[in-house]
């Protein structure tokens, strides 16, 4: 269900209001600055271009995240409640690349599916500790990738929602840290 | 206070970015691979060393013509490069990688600060040494 079209709708304040009463889903500040600035998008040529490159990079290891979190927890070596802590995060990763697989179709970009494999170095995962060590390198990663792209995006509501999505990246990666008794948050700055 | 002056100092370097080419020669110089590890950290949302993710795998990177691991699906524009990867190549292309090959994929700023650059492909140079990448075909 898209939040465009509910707003295409006859009554679109009103159906909005019963979609979200009905079925629970809030859009985030982020989701709606993804999705917002269409028209300014469209004007923008190979900026717009380039910003569906960018989201179409970010979706791909948004993918690749969702299925490393399931090796995790199908690996049967997360104990509660951290295997519930890593069900939320890559919960949260599905969020991620939900919206923005919209915003690159709603773009005119095609959006990448994920792939039928990935190849994920499991033979070095033997503990609930080696699981959360990588899936902190994966997180420190993303934050990292969101900070690169930041500046680059043509359109600053993308960059300002790539921005949302990057502290969210930075708290997995924050707690991860602090589950395996590592500082939580390891210097003023990230880079 | 101190660290807030080391962190501006390193913006003032990323400020100055690009100036003297000597001064690039002097980061390769003292290149630090170790610092470049810590560095390889921001590159793991979307590369390995051993195989290909978001981006194509690291290992051997240095000679390989850009855009021609197989079965890696590039950006129309990194295959028409013709870049192939060197120190001097991947210095320049690291500094800005949408200037440098504009249409890249790879949407990041860059690492604009050539002593993190240089310990970055000092540790990829020696990366590629390693047996993890040596055992590959």
């Amino acid at each position: 269900m898209s939040f465009l079209i509910l707003g295409n709708a006859p009554n679109a304040l009103e159906a909005r209001r019963s979609f979200l009463g009905k079925s629970g889903l809030l859009l985030s500040g982020a989701a709606v600055a993804l999705l917002a600035g269409q028209e300014a998008l469209a004007k923008g040529g190979k900026s717009a271009a380039s910003d569906v490159r960018i989201l179409n990079s970010a979706l791909g290891a948004e993918l690749e995240a969702i299925a490393a979190y399931q090796v995790g927890a199908d690996s049967g070596l997360l104990q509660k409640p951290v295997l519930d802590l890593a069900l939320t995060f890559q919960g949260q990763h599905k969020e991620h690349a939900e919206i923005l697989s919209k915003t690159i179709a709603k773009l005119g970009g095609k959006p990448v599916s994920a792939k039928d494999k990935y190849s994920f170095p499991t033979d070095t995962l033997k503990t609930q500790a080696d699981v959360l060590r990588f899936a902190a390198t994966l997180e420190k990663g993303a934050v990292s990738a969101y900070l690169g792209a930041v500046p680059v995006f043509g359109n600053r509501d993308l960059a300002k929602a790539a921005a949302s999505i990057l502290g969210d990246e930075a708290m997995h990666w924050a707690i991860l840290r602090n589950a395996l008794g590592e500082a939580p948050v390891p210097s003023a700055f990230m880079s | 206070m101190v660290r807030l002056a080391g962190m501006l100092a390193g913006i003032a370097l990323a400020l100055a970015a690009g100036a003297a080419p000597a001064a690039s020669k002097d980061a390769a110089a003292r290149a630090d691979p170790k610092a470049g590890e810590a560095i390889y950290a921001r590159c793991l949302a979307c590369h390995a060393l051993a195989y290909d993710r978001t981006g194509p795998r690291h290992c051997g990177l240095f000679g390989r013509r850009a855009g021609s691991v197989k079965d890696f699906l590039y950006s129309d524009a990194m295959r028409r490069s013709k870049i192939v990867w060197s120190e001097k190549t991947l210095d320049r292309f690291l500094a800005n990688p949408l200037k440098a090959v504009p249409g890249t994929a790879m949407g990041y700023a860059g690492v604009t600060d050539r002593k993190e650059r240089a310990d970055l492909i000092a540790y990829l140079e020696q990366a590629n040494a390693s047996p993890e990448c040596r055992k590959l075909p």
